[in-house]
C-alpha cells in the first residue's frame, strides 16, 4: 500500500474539486462482468435507467457498451434487459 | 473600559460568548454546564446578541449541529459535561477529523457511576484522545480569558482544531469571584472575524466534508493532526502574548509557580492549583523546598516545556483528578514520559485526588508534598481513601 503524504492533502479530508469520485476507480470491486451482445440490443435504454452506478455508455441514442470504472457487475441490467443482451460473467 | 466584576464561571464563559457573538450556538443542558446555556439563550433572547441559538434534544445532537454549522462556515460555541460529554463522544474525534474549529465549554464534573454530580476531570480525560485542543482554567478570571483565547488558537489557519475550555464544575462554575472584564470592543478586535477555510456555504467553490478514507488516506490524515498539534503549541504562545498586550494577564502553556529554586514540584490541573500554590507557600515556610506548575494547555501536551521546567528536580508529584483504573492518573504517564530524555529523571509520584468531589484541602496537599519531600510517599497515593 502506497500510504499518502500528509503534506499534499487538503486538511481535513475536504474535498474542494467537485465530481472528483468520477475518477475513483470502483470498479475492481466485481467479481462479475456484463457481456453485452449488441446482435440481441434493441437499444430499449432500460439498462440504462436501473444502472445504479451510470456504467452504460450511450452514443448517438444508441447502448454503446458499458464503461467498466464504476461497474461492480451488481447484474441489474442483465436482469432488466427485456431480449436477455445482457449476461454475466464470472471475473 | 476594563471593569472589576463579581461573576461565577458558567455566567463568566456565558459573557465571553456573549462579548464574542458567535453565529451559531446549541447546546443541552447538564449540570453544572446549564447556567452557561441559560445565561447565553437570555442573551440572544434579549437581542443582545446575533446568535442563532438551536434547542437540540440531546448532546449527541448538539455536536452533530455544531460540526455541521461549523464546516458550514459559522463561528460555532457548545458547552456540556460529564455525561453529555460522553454521549457526545461519538462525535468528537468526527468533529476534530473534519478540523471544524468549533468552541465548548466543559463544565468538569465525573463521569457516574456511581452516579455522583461532582466535580473531577473524568469527563475531560475520558476525551482527551478525541483530537481537541485542551485548555484549563485555574479561576473564574481564566475561565473567561480562556473562552476569549479559545477561537484564535482553534481558528488559526495552520491549527484548525475544536477547542475545550475546562473550568470545574461547581468550584468554578458555581463560586462567586472578582474579575476583571475585557472591554467588548478589544474582545470583538482580538478574536477577529470567523475566516472559515473551504466552508460548505462557499457556493462558488463546492466542497464535501466528511469524507471517507481507506488506510492510506486514514492515517495520514490523523498524521495532518499531529503537525496541527505541534503547530498550536507556538500559536497558543503567539495568541496568549496577543492577550498580554490588552489585559495585562500573562499566561504561557505551563503556568509555573515558586518552580525556579523548587526541589518538589507538584504538577496539577485546574482549580487546584490555586490550592496547591497555599500549600507551596506553607512548605517554603517550613524550610521545603516546594514549587508547582499547570499545564493550562493540556492539548497538544507541552512536553518540551514540562521537560524543562522539571530538569535537576529532586521529585515531582503529579496529581491527576482522575484514574485510569487498573493504571495511573491519566496525567503522570505523559509527565514521565516528557520527563524521559533528561539525564537524571527526579523521582516520580503519582496522586489520585478529589475523585467525584473528595476534598481537595491545602492540608491535604501540604501532607502530601512533606511525604514526597521526605521519600516516604508511595508510587500511588489514593489521597484520603485508606486502601
Amino acid at each position: 500500500m502506497v500510504m499518502a503524504n500528509p503534506k499534499d492533502l487538503i486538511v481535513g479530508g475536504r474535498i474542494i474539486k467537485p465530481g472528483s469520485s468520477e475518477q475513483f476507480n470502483t470498479g475492481d470491486w466485481r467479481s462479475f462482468v456484463p457481456i453485452v451482445d449488441q446482435d440481441k440490443c434493441i437499444d430499449c435504454m432500460t439498462c440504462w435507467i436501473y444502472c445504479p452506478d451510470n456504467s452504460i455508455v450511450v452514443r448517438d441514442n444508441k447502448m454503446a457498451g458499458i464503461k467498466l470504472t464504476h461497474c461492480k457487475g451488481c447484474g441489474i441490467c442483465s436482469k432488466v434487459c427485456p431480449k436477455k443482451a445482457i449476461t454475466m460473467k464470472e471475473e | 473600559m476594563a471593569m472589576d466584576i463579581a461573576i461565577n464561571g458558567d455566567n463568566a464563559v456565558a459573557l465571553a460568548w456573549k462579548q464574542i457573538d458567535p453565529d451559531v450556538c446549541a447546546a443541552y443542558p447538564i449540570t453544572p454546564q446549564t447556567i452557561i446555556v441559560e445565561k447565553f439563550a437570555e442573551y440572544v433572547a434579549n437581542g443582545e446578541v446575533s446568535t442563532e441559538f438551536v434547542c437540540v434534544e440531546s448532546e449527541h445532537s448538539a455536536l452533530t449541529l455544531c460540526t455541521a454549522s461549523e464546516s458550514a462556515g459559522a463561528r460555532t460555541f457548545t458547552a456540556t459535561a460529564s455525561q453529555g460529554l460522553a454521549y457526545m463522544w461519538e462525535m468528537m474525534p468526527i468533529t476534530a477529523a473534519m478540523r471544524t474549529p468549533l468552541i465548548m465549554a466543559v463544565a468538569n464534573r465525573t463521569v457516574s457511576g456511581p452516579i455522583n454530580i461532582n466535580n473531577d476531570h473524568g469527563d475531560a480525560m475520558s476525551a482527551r484522545d478525541c483530537g481537541w485542543l485542551m485548555l484549563f482554567s485555574e479561576n473564574v478570571q481564566q475561565a473567561y480569558d480562556n473562552s476569549i483565547i479559545a477561537p484564535r488558537i482553534a481558528e488559526h489557519p495552520d491549527v484548525q482544531l475544536p477547542c475545550m475550555v475546562n473550568l470545574d464544575g461547581f468550584i468554578l462554575t458555581h463560586a462567586i469571584e472578582r474579575m476583571t472584564m475585557v472591554d467588548t470592543a478589544d474582545v470583538k478586535k482580538f478574536v477577529g472575524e470567523f475566516r472559515p477555510v473551504y466552508p460548505l456555504l462557499d457556493i462558488k467553490h463546492p466542497v464535501s466534508h466528511g469524507n471517507m478514507d481507506g488506510p492510506d488516506f486514514y492515517y495520514p490524515h490523523k498524521c495532518q493532526s499531529v503537525t496541527a498539534m505541534e503547530k498550536a503549541l507556538e500559536v497558543c504562545e503567539e495568541v496568549f502574548e496577543d492577550f498580554r498586550k490588552i489585559t495585562g494577564r500573562e499566561y504561557h502553556l505551563l503556568d509555573e509557580y515558586r518552580c525556579d529554586d523548587a526541589e518538589f514540584v507538584a504538577v496539577i490541573l485546574g482549580s487546584s492549583f490555586g490550592t496547591m500554590k497555599a500549600a507551596v507557600d506553607m512548605l517554603r515556610e517550613q524550610g521545603i523546598k516546594a514549587g508547582c506548575l499547570m499545564p493550562r494547555v493540556y492539548r497538544p501536551w507541552p512536553a518540551a516545556a514540562l521537560a524543562k521546567a522539571l530538569a535537576g528536580k529532586k521529585a515531582v508529584a503529579v496529581f491527576d483528578k482522575h484514574l485510569s483504573i487498573g493504571a495511573y492518573g491519566p496525567m503522570f504517564p505523559e509527565v514521565v514520559a516528557a520527563c524521559s530524555d533528561l539525564d537524571k529523571l527526579p523521582k516520580m509520584f503519582n496522586v489520585i485526588y478529589g475523585l467525584g468531589g473528595a476534598d481537595a484541602t491545602v492540608a491535604g496537599f501540604k501532607k502530601m508534598m512533606e511525604d514526597v519531600a521526605s521519600g516516604a510517599a508511595s508510587k500511588i497515593t489514593y489521597l484520603g481513601v485508606k486502601m
